[in-house]
C-alpha cells in the first residue's frame, strides 16, 4: 500500500483531544402502545484519534444501538432521549438531518454486520464503491473509478479492475466484507464504526480481515469503534474496552486491565466464560477429564442394567466404540445444463470412531461437509458410499422397524433454537412427542417424565404450558435438549448446538451438556465451526476441510501439537490467540457472585 | 505480552479512559436466561386471537358477518312477509307501512326479498369455500410435501385449471345442470376455483417442509404422513385461511354474477340478490331504488369478508404483531 489516497484536507486533529465523546447517552424505543423502552441508559465512552475502542456485550446489551446513535441511524422508533455525542467537539444529537449527510461517510464510516445483505445485488461492485466516493464529493467519473479500484486493492482484493465489474453474488462472504470495508473507508473518515464486522464469516477469514483492517486503519490513522460479542476478539484488537450489559456500561478500561482484573460481576462472568479465553486456560482439560470418567461409569452402569444385550442382538461391552464411520462419502449431483452439470463431493471418504461416554467434535468451516456428515449419521440422508456402524450394526441397511428403534437411541440437537421447535406445539407437547411416538408409558407417567426432563435442563415446570415464541434462545435450546433426551438415547448428535447463543448462555448450555453426559453416560458427536468451544466439551477432534478428514486426534494433542497446517490455521484464528497465557489464566478465578 | 497490551501501555494515561466500574446497585445482575413469567402463556393461535380481537376492522366485519349468518339461518325473524307472495297491483310501489323498501316490478316486497336472499349467498359462499379449501388444500399440500414427479404432475394440472377463466368455465358448465340449486352452483364454482388455494398451500408447505422442527420430528421417528399432518399442515395453514376468507366474498359475488346472467340459481325456486339485481335493471331508469337494496346487501357482504380476511392476515403475520 504505497499509494494511499490522501486524508481529508480539514484541519489536523489534535491527538490529545478526544475524537468522540459520548456523555450520559440515553436511547429509547417507543412501542406501538406509546410506552418508551430504554435501550441505552447513561452510557459514557471516549475515543481518541487513531485509537481502537471495543464495545463488548451480548445481544440486547445496547452495543449496536449506541453505535447507530452516533451516526443517527437508529432503526424504527429509536430516539436519543438524553446525553451528548460530541464528535470533535460538535454535539451530533443536535445536528439537523441535512448536516448529518456530511458527517456520515466523510467523517464517520460504517462497516455493517452482515456482508450478505449490505451490498445491493443489482449494482456492480464498482458502482457501489465509487458511489461512496461520489456521495462524499471525493471524486467523479473516471477518477472515481480509478480510486475505487485502488480502494479495493487496499482492502485486500486482488485483480481490482476485474472485481469492479462483478456483482455481489459473485463474491464470497469474505470478499464482500472487504468491499464493505473499502466503502467504509472510501472517504477517509476519522472514525470507523465496525459493527460485528466478521461475525458472519469463517474464523480463518475473520482473522485475515481483522488483521487487514487493523493494518489499514493504523496506516490511515483512523480511529475504530469495534462492536463485538467476543471478549477475546475485543481484547486482542482494542486498547480500550467498554463492557455493556442491559443498556448500561458496567465496566470500561484498558483491555488488559479488564481481562486480568475484572471488577463488575458481569464482567467477571464474561471473562470466566468467553470460549476463546477458556479454550486456552490450563484447567479446562482437567475439568473435562473428570466429566469423561463419570460418563464412562454411567455408561457402564447402563449397560449392566440392560443385561449386556443390545436390541441389535450383539453383546455390548463397555468402553468400546459405539459409533464407527467407515469410508463415508456423499456425492451431490449439481443440476444444470450441459457443462454446468456435475458432481460435488460434500463428504469424501471419511472414517473415524467414537467411544462410548465421550465427545467427538467434528470441526470445519462452512462448506466442509460437517453437517452433511451429521445428517448421514442420523440417517436423515443416505450416504453415496461407506457405512455408519452403530453398536456394530450398519445404520444404512436398517429397515423401517430397525430404523425406528435406532431413532430411539440416537438423537439430534440442532443449531437454530428458533427453528427446531414447532411454534404450534406447547412445550409440554414438544417434549412429550417422542414419548408418544414411541408409545412410552401412559399419559400420567409421560407427564412425570416431562417434569423430570424440565428439571434436568433447569427449567421450571410452569413452562410446560408455554409456547416456543415466549422463550429465549437459550431456553429453547434447553427444551430441544430435553426433547432429545426424552427417549434416553445413547448418542446425541449436536449440530452447532451452541453456535447461535450468547456467550454466557452458551457457557451454561455447555455446562449442562457436560453434566448430562456425566450423569447419563451420553456419547456426543459435536459438530461445530468454533474450535474454542471444542476444548471445553470434546475428547477427540476430527478436523474437516472441503469434505475430507484432515486430522483426527485427541483434543489435547490437537491444541498442543497440531499436525496439519490447516488445523494450525484454525487454532491461530481463535480470537485472543495472541494474548499471553498469564493474562488468560488470570480471568479464571472463581467469580464471586 | 500481546501487541495490543503493549500499545495500551505505551499510550499515555488518559483520565477519561481510566478503569471504570459501574455501581452494582445501579446495574443489578439478572439471572442469565430467566423465564419471563409475567405474561400469560399463549401459542401462535392464541396470540393471533388476542391481537385479532382488538382490531376495529375485525370487530366491525365479524359483527356484520355474524348478523348475516343469523339472517341466513332465520330469515323469518326479520321479515314476516313471504318473498314470493307478489301482488302486481303494488308493482314499483314506494315504501309503505310494513314494506320499508317498497315493491319491485312484480309487486314483491323488496325488504323481504333482500332478507331471504342472504341465505342463498351465504350458503353458496360457505359451501364453495369449504370445497375449495379441501380440494385445493389437499392437492397443494401433497404436491408441496412430496415434491418430485408427483409435484410436477399436480402443478401442471393446477396450472391448466388456473388458466381457465372462472366465470367462463362456470357459464359453460352451468348449462349442463337443469336443476340449478345451491349445491350445484357451489360445486361448479369450486371445480374451477381451487387452483388459487392449491398454489398458496403448495408454496406454504414447501417453505415449512424444510424447517428444522420438521427434520427434528423425522429424527424422533415420526413417519412422513405424521410429519405432514402434525407439523407441516398446522404451520402451513395460516395463508390459506386468509385467502379462503377473502375468496368467500369473491365466491358470493360470483354466484350473484351467475344469477344475474340468469344461469345461476333458479329464480323460481331460490331468492337471490343476483337474480333480483337482474330484474331490477329493467326499471333502473324509472325506479333505481329497486336495484339499490339487493346491490347494497351484496356489496356489504362481500366487503365484510374481504375486511375480515385483511384483519386475519395482519393478526397471523407475526411481524405486524406487537409483542
Amino acid at each position: 500500500m504505497t499509494d494511499i489516497i490522501a486524508s481529508t484536507e480539514q484541519a489536523p486533529v489534535d491527538p490529545h483531544a478526544p475524537l468522540l465523546e459520548i456523555i450520559d447517552l440515553d436511547v429509547s424505543f417507543r412501542a406501538a402502545n406509546g410506552t418508551e423502552t430504554p435501550a441505552v441508559r447513561g452510557a459514557n465512552l471516549t475515543v481518541y484519534p487513531g485509537q481502537t475502542v471495543a464495545i463488548v456485550g451480548e445481544s440486547g446489551s445496547g452495543k449496536s444501538t449506541t453505535a447507530h446513535a452516533i451516526i443517527n441511524l437508529l432503526p424504527g422508533t429509536g430516539k436519543v432521549t438524553g446525553g451528548q455525542i460530541l464528535f470533535q467537539g460538535r454535539d451530533l444529537t443536535k445536528l439537523p438531518a441535512k448536516q448529518f449527510e456530511d458527517i456520515r461517510g466523510d467523517a464517520i464510516g460504517l462497516v455493517p454486520q452482515d456482508p450478505m445483505s449490505n451490498l445491493n445485488p443489482v449494482w456492480k461492485i464498482g458502482h457501489q464503491v465509487s458511489e461512496a466516493l461520489r456521495a462524499n464529493g471525493r471524486a467523479k467519473g473516471a477518477e472515481a473509478k480509478r480510486q475505487a479500484a485502488q480502494l479495493l486493492t487496499e482492502a485486500g482484493l486482488g485483480d481490482a479492475e476485474r472485481r469492479l465489474k462483478q456483482y455481489p453474488h459473485e463474491f464470497s462472504g469474505g470478499m464482500r466484507q472487504r468491499t464493505l470495508i473499502a466503502i467504509g473507508l472510501a472517504a477517509r473518515p476519522k472514525l470507523l464504526i465496525a459493527d460485528e464486522p466478521t461475525s458472519a464469516l469463517d474464523v480463518t477469514v475473520q482473522r485475515q480481515i481483522l488483521d487487514h483492517l487493523e493494518e489499514l486503519t493504523a496506516e490511515l490513522g483512523t480511529a475504530v469503534l469495534l462492536i463485538t460479542h467476543d471478549l477475546g476478539l475485543a481484547a486482542e484488537r482494542a486498547e480500550h474496552l467498554v463492557v455493556m450489559y442491559k443498556g448500561q456500561v458496567v465496566e470500561s478500561g484498558p483491555a488488559r486491565r479488564i481481562l486480568t482484573d475484572p471488577h463488575h460481576p458481569y464482567t467477571r462472568r464474561l471473562v470466566a466464560s468467553a470460549p476463546s479465553l477458556v479454550a486456552r486456560r490450563s484447567d479446562t482439560a482437567a475439568a473435562r477429564a473428570e466429566v469423561v470418567e463419570r460418563a464412562e461409569q454411567a455408561a457402564d452402569a447402563a449397560v449392566v442394567a440392560d443385561g449386556g444385550a443390545t436390541p441389535a442382538g450383539g453383546a455390548r461391552s463397555t468402553g468400546e466404540d459405539v459409533l464407527a464411520i467407515e469410508n463415508l462419502t456423499k456425492v451431490y449431483k449439481i443440476r444444470g445444463a450441459g457443462r454446468n452439470a456435475g458432481e460435488f463431493k460434500a463428504v469424501d471418504d471419511v472414517s473415524f470412531s467414537v467411544r462410548r461416554g465421550t465427545t467427538t467434535a467434528v470441526v470445519g468451516e462452512s462448506g466442509s461437509g460437517k453437517s452433511t456428515l451429521a445428517q448421514m449419521v442420523l440417517r436423515l440422508q443416505e450416504p453415496t458410499e461407506g457405512r455408519v456402524l452403530f453398536d456394530g450394526a450398519d445404520v444404512t441397511t436398517f429397515d423401517r422397524k430397525a430404523q425406528f428403534k435406532f431413532r430411539r437411541r440416537v438423537q439430534p440437537i440442532f443449531q437454530n433454537p428458533y427453528g427446531s421447535l414447532d411454534p404450534t406445539y406447547s412445550i409440554y407437547r414438544t417434549i412429550e412427542e417422542p414419548l408418544r411416538l414411541h408409545n412410552v408409558g401412559d399419559k400420567r407417567s409421560r407427564e412425570a417424565t416431562v417434569r423430570d426432563l424440565l428439571d434436568r435442563v433447569s427449567l421450571p415446570a410452569s413452562v410446560m404450558r408455554r409456547y416456543p415464541n415466549e422463550l429465549s434462545g437459550g431456553q429453547r435450546q434447553r427444551i430441544a435438549i430435553a426433547r432429545a433426551l426424552a427417549l434416553r438415547p445413547e448418542v446425541v448428535v449436536c449440530d452447532e448446538a451452541v453456535s447461535a447463543l450468547d456467550v454466557l448462555v452458551q457457557a451454561q448450555i455447555l455446562d449442562l451438556l457436560s453434566e448430562l453426559q456425566a450423569d447419563l453416560g451420553l456419547t456426543y458427536l459435536f459438530i461445530t465451526h468454533d474450535l474454542a468451544v471444542v476444548r471445553q466439551i470434546a475428547d477427540q477432534v476430527c478436523v474437516m476441510q472441503s469434505g475430507k478428514l484432515v486430522e483426527v486426534a485427541d483434543t489435547d494433542t490437537v491444541f498442543e501439537s497440531p499436525q496439519q497446517e490447516y488445523t494450525q490455521a484454525l487454532l491461530n484464528a481463535i480470537p485472543g490467540a495472541t494474548l499471553s497465557t498469564s493474562v488468560v489464566d488470570a480471568g479464571s478465578r472463581p467469580a464471586g457472585e | 505480552m500481546s501487541e495490543s497490551a503493549l500499545r495500551a501501555e505505551q499510550t499515555h494515561f488518559r483520565a477519561d479512559q481510566a478503569h471504570y466500574v459501574a455501581d452494582l446497585e445501579e446495574t443489578p445482575l439478572a439471572t442469565t436466561d430467566q423465564v419471563d413469567e409475567s405474561t400469560p402463556p399463549g401459542g401462535l393461535w392464541l396470540e393471533a386471537w388476542r391481537s385479532l380481537r382488538k382490531r376495529p376492522l375485525f370487530i366491525v366485519s365479524s359483527l356484520i358477518i355474524l348478523f348475516l349468518i343469523v339472517v341466513a339461518l332465520f330469515p323469518n325473524l326479520f321479515a314476516s312477509q313471504d318473498p314470493r307472495h307478489c301482488v302486481l297491483q303494488h308493482s314499483l310501489g314506494g315504501s309503505t307501512s310494513g314494506h320499508p323498501f317498497g315493491f319491485d316490478l312484480q309487486g314483491c316486497d323488496i325488504y323481504s326479498r333482500v332478507v331471504h336472499g342472504a341465505r342463498a349467498s351465504v350458503s353458496v359462499g360457505v359451501l364453495t369455500t369449504t370445497l375449495v379449501v379441501l380440494i385445493g388444500g389437499t392437492i397443494g399440500a401433497v404436491a408441496g410435501f412430496y415434491g418430485g414427479m408427483l409435484d410436477s404432475v399436480l402443478a401442471r394440472i393446477t396450472d391448466i385449471f388456473f388458466s381457465v377463466p372462472l366465470l367462463l368455465a362456470a357459464i359453460t358448465c352451468m348449462q349442463a345442470f337443469p336443476d340449478k340449486t345451491v349445491v350445484v352452483v357451489a360445486l361448479v364454482i369450486a371445480a374451477f376455483g381451487w387452483p388459487q388455494v392449491a398454489r398458496i398451500m403448495r408454496g406454504s408447505v414447501i417453505s415449512v417442509r424444510s424447517a428444522e422442527y420438521v427434520t427434528a420430528a423425522t429424527a424422533l421417528g415420526a413417519s412422513r404422513t405424521k410429519v405432514l399432518l402434525r407439523h407441516v399442515l398446522p404451520n402451513a395453514i395460516p395463508p390459506v385461511i386468509v385467502i379462503a376468507t377473502v375468496s368467500l366474498g369473491a365466491f358470493i359475488a360470483l354466484e350473484a354474477t351467475l344469477s344475474f346472467l340468469g344461469i345461476g340459481l333458479n329464480p323460481a325456486t331460490t331468492v337471490s340478490w343476483g337474480g333480483d339485481i337482474n330484474t331490477a335493471q329493467n326499471v333502473l331508469r324509472s325506479n333505481p331504488s329497486v336495484l339499490l337494496y339487493p346491490a347494497a346487501a351484496l356489496s356489504i357482504t362481500v366487503l365484510s369478508f374481504i375486511m375480515l380476511g385483511d384483519a386475519v392476515r395482519e393478526a397471523l403475520d407475526p411481524k405486524s404483531r406487537k409483542r
